[in-house]
Parts: structure tokens; C-alpha cells; sequence
């Protein structure tokens, strides 16, 4: 796996009128893992979305060594088309080989539209499209959210695993996390007063 | 190059009429609708029918521009591919680009193909048809770009569909003017200055639109 490291600096977010958050620092190296906690609306998913660098941070800045992976509530595939070539599409564009359908318990899905399937499944395919990409960073956004117990089960697998091989992995999340040596960050230390 | 590769022949599938948001086909069903209204509304006149058909077709192809656009971009926004491709590094100004010949590709040759079938129903002659289609020819590229940037600036809009429509119009005159202006004076002028609009929008539409994607993102 490529070499990879994540160093972010006292970042703050501010979302229209409120600053959720300021004064976040981290530094993530090889195969560590951390869980972002906190309440719903605390900023979580603007963290991570800063991280991956979708959103940009009212202050701080992030550095990032290595590509970046991000799996949140929107599989981001095409919702008419079959599984199969939905995830084909993803295949082609990160030039790999994608990833094994048989082991999501996905391979008999290939020729059913994506509209078609449940949330769980909706997720696991959008695991699968995650794992295509190869991506030594893995930022997760509630990847438990729609999974049964055997599934979340194997998916903290997959995330040791990852990290065992020398990834990162943020997951930001609400639920417990199972995983052996995974740091905390609590969101609601950084909790800002209202810009006035 | 790659990816864009697959994002094009992926954009092709899903605008193409028949692809899977369909846009394209309905806004050809629309074009040939107003064609085939218009004589019910103005009397069966021969040479009143001649002399404005080639207008009305100008005023069809624009108005059918309209449709696909809440379409266009708005789902892969909403479904996260477009956060997808940000990630992979690849720039929002080359996926609009690659949509735009996409969307011109199902959207231009389908519309010069019912402009045939329109112009018998308004009795139009063969002179003002090749006009028409080669109005049409130089005017839907730049009617593409247009829609395209209107698709971008709209796409976190809620009332979106709404409004692109009533911004389409404005910005498409100087198109209408020169393409359907061509018919009248029969020269090459004003098909040269359609297709002149039509290169600077096709210019201008890859770094409006991946500006307003950006913008949609951080709001």
C-alpha cells in the first residue's frame, strides 16, 4: 500500500451562521484509526468531508499524503443502472480490478438495479465501490448505518485489516466501533460559541 | 484521460433518447409537439405556414432546450459521484466538458433529425430547411453550453427546474436571433455569427459550470 499520512491543524467549520467546531488537530500516520464521536449536527461529517478536501475549513489547514476514499450515506452510483456495471463504471475509472462481489454477499445482485436495492445492501455496495478505489485513506461516515450485526461485523474486519496493511481509517460515528487500538476523538471538546 | 473516457461513454448512455434519464427524448417529443400545434392554431395557410415554419422551429428547439436540465447535472450531485470524482483529482471543469459533448450529442443531431419531419408538417421549402438545419447545426451547440451552465448554477436550487427555464430564454436570444434572423436575409452571415455565440458559450461553459459545482459543494 502506498505510503500515506494525514496531518491536520487547528481547523475550525463554520456552516452558515454557526462555527461547530474550532481548534481540531491530528496527526494520523500508517495503520492508525480513529473514531470522531459526538451528537448528531455536532459536525462530523463536515470533518470529515475537510479532511477529504470537499469542503473547505473556516481556519486551519490539512495536509494528506496518499489518496483519500470516502464512504457516507450516498452510494454514488447510478441508480437506474445494474449493480454490476454501476460499479463496473468505478472500475473503470480507478483503472483496478474492483472488488470481490462474492465476498459482500453482493454477486448475485449484479443484474438488479441499484434503485432496487435495500439500504443495507445499498451500503455494502457502496463498500465494494470504496475497496475498487485502492485508496490507502479511508475516511468513513457512519458505515455502520444500515447494516446487520454479521455485516458490521465483517466491516470492522475489513477496517482492521486495512489498517493492518498499513491504511488510515477516520470513522466518524455516533455507534461503537470494534476495533483493536482505535483512538477517540470527541467532537464536542471543540464545540464553539455562536459567531456573533 | 482514462476516467474521462468512462465518464463520457457513461454520460452518453444515460442522455442518449432511451438512456436512463430519458431527458433527450422527451424534449424531441416536445419539439415535434409544438410543430404539430402550431398549423391548429394559426389556419392551414400554405404561405403563412411556410413563411413562419422555419421560426417556429427556432422557437421549439429552444423551448425544448429547457427540459433536460433539471436532469443534467442535479442527480450526480445529489448521488455523491460528483464528490467521487473530486477525490480521484479529477477537475470539475473536464467532467462538464465531457457532459457538455454528451448532452450536445443527444440533444443536436436528434433535433436536426425531427427538424425533417417538423418542417413537412409546416410545409416548409427545401431552401429555408437547409437553412433551418444548418441554423440548427451551429445554434445547439451553443444551446447545450447554455443549458449546461444553467444546469450547474441551479443544481443546489430548490426551485431549480423552475428557473432554469426563465434563464435559458434571455441568454439564448443573440441564438435566435442570428439562427432564425438567417432565414429571413438567406445569408451565410448570420449562421457564421450563430456559430461564432455558439464556440465562445462552449468555451466559456466548462469553467462556469465546474465553478458553480464547486460552489454547490461548499454551500
Amino acid at each position: 500500500m502506498e505510503a500515506c499520512r494525514l496531518v491536520a491543524t487547528d481547523l475550525a467549520c463554520r456552516r452558515g451562521e454557526r462555527l461547530l467546531f474550532r481548534g481540531v488537530s491530528l496527526r494520523l500516520g500508517a495503520g492508525s484509526a480513529l473514531q470522531v464521536t459526538g451528537a448528531n449536527g455536532i459536525g462530523k461529517s463536515s470533518l470529515l468531508r475537510i479532511l477529504a478536501g470537499l469542503l473547505r475549513p473556516f481556519a486551519g489547514e490539512v495536509t494528506r499524503q496518499g489518496s483519500v476514499a470516502l464512504l457516507d450515506e450516498r452510494p454514488a452510483l447510478d441508480e437506474h443502472r445494474p449493480l454490476g456495471q454501476a460499479l463496473k463504471f468505478w472500475t473503470r475509472i480507478d483503472a483496478g480490478e474492483g472488488a470481490p462481489l462474492a465476498l459482500m454477499g453482493l454477486a448475485e445482485l449484479g443484474e438488479v438495479p441499484v434503485r432496487y436495492l435495500s439500504t443495507g445492501q445499498r451500503k455494502r455496495a457502496a463498500i465494494a465501490r470504496m475497496m475498487g478505489q485502492q485508496a490507502p485513506i479511508w475516511l468513513l461516515d457512519e458505515p455502520l448505518n444500515g447494516l446487520d450485526s454479521a455485516a458490521a461485523a465483517w466491516f470492522e474486519g475489513l477496517v482492521e485489516q486495512h489498517c493492518q496493511r498499513g491504511g488510515i481509517a477516520i470513522i466518524a460515528s455516533h455507534q461503537k466501533f470494534a476495533l483493536a487500538g482505535l483512538a477517540s476523538l470527541p467532537l464536542s471538546q471543540f464545540q464553539a460559541a455562536r459567531v456573533e | 484521460m482514462r476516467p474521462l473516457a468512462a465518464i463520457f461513454a457513461r454520460d452518453l448512455a444515460l442522455l442518449m433518447p432511451g438512456g436512463g434519464r430519458g431527458g433527450s427524448l422527451l424534449a424531441l417529443l416536445f419539439f415535434l409537439a409544438v410543430a404539430m400545434l402550431y398549423p391548429f392554431a394559426v389556419g392551414p395557410q400554405p404561405d403563412l405556414l411556410a413563411r413562419t415554419g422555419g421560426g417556429v422551429i427556432w422557437i421549439a428547439a429552444l423551448l425544448a432546450a429547457i427540459l433536460p436540465l433539471d436532469r443534467l447535472l442535479a442527480p450526480d450531485l445529489e448521488n455523491g459521484l460528483f464528490d467521487q470524482w473530486a477525490l480521484r483529482g479529477i477537475a470539475e471543469e473536464a467532467i462538464v466538458a465531457v457532459r457538455l459533448l454528451a448532452h450536445w450529442l443527444s440533444f443536436g443531431p436528434p433535433l436536426m433529425l425531427a427538424a425533417l419531419p417538423a418542417s413537412a408538417l409546416l410545409g416548409i421549402d427545401g431552401r429555408t430547411l437547409r437553412l433551418v438545419e444548418l441554423g440548427l447545426l451551429a445554434g445547439t451547440p451553443g444551446l447545450a453550453a447554455i443549458g449546461l451552465i444553467i444546469a450547474a448554477l441551479t443544481v443546489g436550487l430548490r426551485a431549480g427546474a423552475a428557473l432554469s427555464g426563465l434563464l435559458l430564454i434571455p441568454l439564448a436570444v443573440p441564438l435566435l436571433i442570428f439562427g432564425a434572423g438567417s432565414l429571413s436575409t438567406g445569408g451565410a452571415s448570420g449562421l457564421a455569427l450563430t456559430a461564432a455565440i455558439s464556440l465562445l458559450l462552449v468555451a466559456i461553459a466548462p469553467f462556469a459550470g465546474g465553478a458553480a459545482i464547486r460552489a454547490a459543494r461548499e454551500g
